[in-house]
């Protein structure tokens, strides 16, 4: 961020507050980059000479005579196969103690894919957990939240997602992670070999909050270099955005915007939407598939950081313990993935729809059944069948450990079916009954 | 044709894309300007004026406006291009052709022709020499995909007209006159098959708009059966996110009988909106067996595309299909989402630091929201011919909570309330329609009733009535045996609860990504309601509650083979003998029920 010798200095703010500050100048651009003192700072208002700016840092200690300087130029990153296997802070700055990378400089946020130009999305993700492939099955070009309580092992799930995706590239970029959990997707990325296909942009909980705010845009700018000048498939890891529309929510209350539900600004759903929606299929093979995490508060899902994301992205995975089985499992019913139509059945064996809607559909008999037997009534012997397949469901098929493929995953459902149904109960076309339904052996 | 002097102006304030612009002449609301900056130019709406100031929303990114920069007034609001050639393209929020645009990304200042001007059309008149004729009247048509697309007196002329000459048959380009007019200064006034409308404006050439009275087939048995939509009706699906708003709309855009579909996708997904780009060229009108790319046109304005075209997305669509309304065709307009129009409005509301309403929207959000369903509805056009616009709106609302502005300003308006249950679609019941809170008003209307009694079976309204009492019996029954428990109640709780099982799985549910079931024709409707209310009639006979669970699972089962055959194929017939076969294993015939009360 080297200052040129022919730009002009300014000295004297007018305004500063937690996250902005403002000052007097002349011919500056929306959205341009500054320096505070040092410090990265954006335009986000012009009102005749005065500026305000952002200043991404903070503005702890910025004194009334900070120096600042204009950029002339928006945000930018350098793009380049030399990316590959570093880490970056939120500025796109070497935290890895390796050198600059040199590359082609281009501004990060950039415009939106032409919708018309984008391809449907038709290339299963496959992941290995059954939870996710059978039930909520991902397909490149989605983007997806976990939506998950703060204790909850989501990035341990994600990390293993991202090694077993099959993807050129995985970039993550990470906000507010904690020092541990950065190392941790260091150290799995590094002893699963795959360091040289790994970029991070990472702001920990050591940086400013503000910072954040640049994270989503350089990862999903330099996965947009590879997706399509590359033509590579990419995998895209936010964590935690929960953390990202808190910072959001920061600047925006700084310039006396009115909030809207829970302190989140008005614009909360388009800002979102910019960073999700960067998740396409490239008509040239590239694409870039989102799998992110938006914490949650007591499980609330109704919260506006939540609400929102849920009414972008493409489904979300739920995960939660199982105290029948004592493991992790990815939710049956609160999961989904909405562009599994498009491969399931498809990519995947006929009879894949079928055995993942009549196995939820059975689940959910378990889970009346337990409440009845909760409010103390009798169970039926129908309400015990179902209790005992779901629990072999959950430690079959949910739980996250289980790592098995697609036919395998169908296989296990035909077997579960058999064991604790009869054919008029599962409620499955009659066609896939006659092939798939497992022959009575002795 | 642009002889008056333009405005200029000058740049002074911006905030995201509400841009301040010092005026140097006058300016007027909802003037469309361009913004320069560094050479391209963004096109912005002026939303208010105060003095010199006027408050431009730039339908663009700012990034890189300054102080300054040069702006310039049109003169005119935003406008659509209307003309042959709108249906089956795709165009951006203010019309502009997405498949003419150049490149994979989206470039501010490309803005390309919403139609093709050296296409040629099989132009026929329809009026002749002498002719009186005013707005809106049919001067000629030319046949666009296969359908009759009327060429009419521009909306914008005022007064009457005399034909001086209509051009022969023959093939003509948009911008080609096609008939000279006479106004009542004898002046001669040309006209060509393009004419320019501003969106905002409401397009009235008709003589009345009565009360909707036709069914308007969707093919969707929850609707239609229930909760019917009429054409020219107005109806809202509200739902929390992922409750399946997007494919019950997708559905209906594609089953419904309508002749023009136009689809604003107004701030969602962009893959929702490739699937539409994907499917509907193959995908066949099952009435017409024309490709459903022919009869629609798709207003996309996805939810990473310039937020304040989002406003304008919408208006866009509904003045397209007030012009194909105007051809006296049966067109379905559908938005999704209209929050996301809501909430863009909020956005710019908030930047102006307007004083804000209930959750920080517009004061007069439920004013802007009644005005444009109210342009909706079904004509008499001056010549006779009728013609209609069925709108059909989502409401994201925020939590899933229907105490909210959107949602209550829609309710106010809107006639047909399809509310998405969080439940249902948890439980895969789809589409989720809650069949107990949502309702049609048109169903109370003496004139629809009359249609339906008319066009199904003279009883139908009555049944349909009969069913949904069953189905709040059901629920009720339900609550009950969750109170007091499977053996707290009498067998005929379980008994009433089961039979409004299967009207939910049999009518209610409906697979949208089956070839067969997705779409239902309104015989099959009626022959399947009458067949499930026979069950509902029928005494069954039980030793205990626990056989009743089973029994009915197996008559849903048979029914739900039959809603996946093909209607009255050898499979259906089988099914449909199996199911008698399993009614009768536990029906109490008549007599035997009269002996047993002795
Ligand atoms: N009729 C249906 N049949 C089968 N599955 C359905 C049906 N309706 C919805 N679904 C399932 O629910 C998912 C979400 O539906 P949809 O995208 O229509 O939700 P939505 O209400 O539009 O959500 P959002 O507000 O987030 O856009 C679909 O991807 C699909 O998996
Ligand atoms: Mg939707």
């Amino acid at each position: 961020m080297e200052t040129k010798a022919f730009q002009k200095v300014y000295t004297k703010i007018t305004q500063i507050t937690k996250a902005t500050c403002s000052l007097n100048a002349e011919g500056v651009g929306y959205g341009e980059l500054a320096s505070v003192s040092g410090r990265l700072a954006q335009v986000v208002k012009i009102e005749g000479e005065n500026i305000t700016l952002q200043v991404f840092g903070g503005t702890e200690g910025v004194p009334t005579n900070a120096e600042v300087v204009f950029y002339g130029r928006p945000p930018t990153i350098k793009v380049g196969e030399e990316l590959s296997g570093r880490f970056f802070n939120a500025f796109g700055e070497p935290i890895d103690g390796g050198p600059e990378v040199e590359g082609e400089e281009r501004e990060i946020g950039g415009p939106s894919v032409n919708p018309v130009r984008r391809k449907q999305p038709s290339e299963l993700i496959a992941t290995g957990i059954a939870g996710i492939d059978l039930n909520n099955t991902l397909v490149t070009g989605q983007k997806i939240p976990f939506f998950a309580d703060p204790d909850q092992p989501y990035n341990q799930v994600m990390a293993m997602v991202a090694l077993r995706a099959k993807a050129d590239k995985i970039i993550l970029a990470g906000m507010g992670l904690t020092n541990d959990d950065y190392l941790y997707y260091k150290n799995v990325f590094d002893n699963a070999g795959a360091l040289d296909r790994i970029i991070s942009f990472v702001n920990t909980t050591e940086g400013p909050p503000v910072e954040r705010l640049l994270v989503p845009d350089m990862a999903l700018a330099a996965a947009e270099y590879f997706a399509v000048d590359k033509n590579q498939s990419v995998l895209v890891l936010l964590t935690d955005m929960t953390l990202y529309a808190d910072a959001l929510s920061i600047v925006s209350n700084r310039m006396d915007q009115i909030p809207s539900k829970d302190s989140m600004p008005g614009s909360l759903y388009s800002d979102l939407a910019r960073i999700y929606e960067k998740a396409v299929q490239f008509p040239d093979g590239g694409s870039i598939t989102i799998v992110a995490v938006t914490t949650l508060s007591g499980g609330d899902i109704t919260h506006a950081i939540p609400d929102n994301t849920g009414y972008i992205t493409e489904g979300q995975l739920f995960l939660r313990h199982d105290t029948d089985i004592g493991k992790v499992i990815v939710d049956p019913f609160r999961s989904l993935s909405r562009l599994k139509q498009l491969v399931i059945g498809k990519k995947t064996r006929e009879d894949h729809p079928q055995v993942m809607n009549a196995a939820v559909r059975l689940n959910a008999d378990a889970v009346n059944a337990r409440t009845k037997l909760e409010n103390g009534f009798d169970l039926t012997e129908y309400d015990e069948r179902t209790l005992g397949f779901a629990k072999e469901y959950s430690r079959e098929l949910l739980a996250i450990d289980v790592n098995i493929d697609v036919d395998s995953m169908l296989d296990t459902g035909w077997k579960l079916f058999a064991k604790y149904f009869n054919k008029p109960e599962v409620g499955i076309r009659e066609e896939m009954i006659e092939k798939y339904w497992p022959k009575e052996e002795e | 044709m642009k002889e008056k002097e333009l405005t200029k102006g000058k740049v002074t304030t911006i905030i995201a894309n509400l841009v301040v612009v010092e005026a140097e002449g006058p300016v007027s609301q909802n003037e469309i300007c361009y913004v320069d900056r560094a050479g391209v130019k963004l096109m912005a709406e002026v939303i208010k004026v105060y003095g010199k100031q006027a408050f431009i929303q730039v339908f663009e990114e700012t990034r890189g406006v300054k102080v300054g920069s040069e702006v310039e007034f049109s003169g005119g609001m935003l406008e659509v291009t209307l003309g042959p050639g709108v249906l089956s393209r795709n165009y951006d929020g203010l019309q502009h052709d997405l498949d003419k645009m150049k490149g994979v990304f989206l470039q501010s200042g490309d803005y390309t022709a919403p139609l093709d001007y050296e296409k040629e059309w099989d132009f026929k008149p329809l009026a002749s020499e002498g002719d009186k004729v005013s707005a809106g009247d049919w001067l000629g048509e030319v046949t666009e995909n296969t359908m009759p697309h009327r060429i009419m007196v521009p909306f914008k002329f005022t007064g009457s007209y005399k034909v001086k000459s209509v051009v022969k048959e023959g093939k003509y380009k948009v911008n080609d006159t096609v008939a000279v007019l006479l106004d009542s200064k004898e002046r001669e006034v040309p006209v060509t098959m393009m004419q320019k409308w501003p969106v905002k404006v409401p397009i009235t050439n008709y003589t009345e708009k009565p009360r909707p009275f036709k069914l308007l087939e969707t093919g969707i048995r929850t609707i239609d059966t229930l909760n019917p939509m009429v054409e020219g009706g107005t109806g809202f699906i509200p739902g929390p996110f992922g409750s399946g708003k997007t494919v019950l709309q997708h559905a209906i855009s594609k089953e419904a009988e309508a002749d023009i579909v136009v689809i604003a996708a107004c701030g969602e997904r962009a893959n929702e909106v490739v699937e539409i780009f994907v499917e509907f060229p193959e995908l066949e009108d099952p009435r017409t067996g024309r490709k459903l790319m022919e009869r629609t046109t798709i207003i996309a304005n996805t939810s990473n595309m310039p937020v304040a075209a989002r406003e304008a997305s919408v208006y866009t669509a509904m003045t397209i299909a007030e012009y194909y309304r105007a051809m006296g065709l049966k067109v379905l307009l559908l938005a999704d989402s209209t929050s996301r129009w809501a909430q863009a409005l909020r956005e710019m509301s908030n930047r102006m630091e307007e004083l804000p309403g209930p959750d920080a929207y517009p004061m007069d959000l439920p004013a802007i929201i009644s005005n444009f369903y109210s342009r909706a509805g079904y004509v008499y056009l001056k010549n006779g011919e009728t013609g209609s616009i069925t709108f059909i709106g989502t409401v994201s609302p925020a939590g899933g909570n229907l105490k909210e502005p959107v949602t209550e300003s829609t309710k106010k308006t809107a006639r047909c309330f399809y509310a998405l249950s969080q439940q249902r679609a948890d439980s895969k019941r789809y589409p989720a329609i809650d069949p107990i809170d949502s309702y049609s008003k048109y169903i109370e209307y003496p004139e629809l009733q009359d249609y339906l009694n008319n066009n199904i079976s003279e009883d139908w309204v009555d049944k349909v009535m009969e069913i949904k009492n069953y189905l709040i019996r059901g629920k009720e029954a339900a609550e009950q045996i969750n109170i007091l428990g499977d053996d707290g109640v009498p067998v005929d709780y379980h008994i009433t609860f089961w039979k409004s099982e299967v009207i939910d799985f049999v009518v209610l549910q409906q697979d949208a990504f089956d070839e067969i079931d997705k779409s239902c024709p309104m015989n099959r409707q009626k022959y399947m309601l009458d067949k499930v209310l026979d069950i509902y009639h029928t005494d069954f006979k039980f030793e205990s509650f626990e056989e009743v669970n089973p029994y009915f699972k197996k008559i849903i089962n048979e029914f739900k083979q039959m809603n996946f055959s093909g209607f009255e194929s050898d499979e259906f017939k089988r099914h449909e003998k199996e199911l008698e076969k399993i009614v009768k294993e536990r029906k109490v015939e008549k007599e035997e029920a009269v002996e047993e009360k002795e």
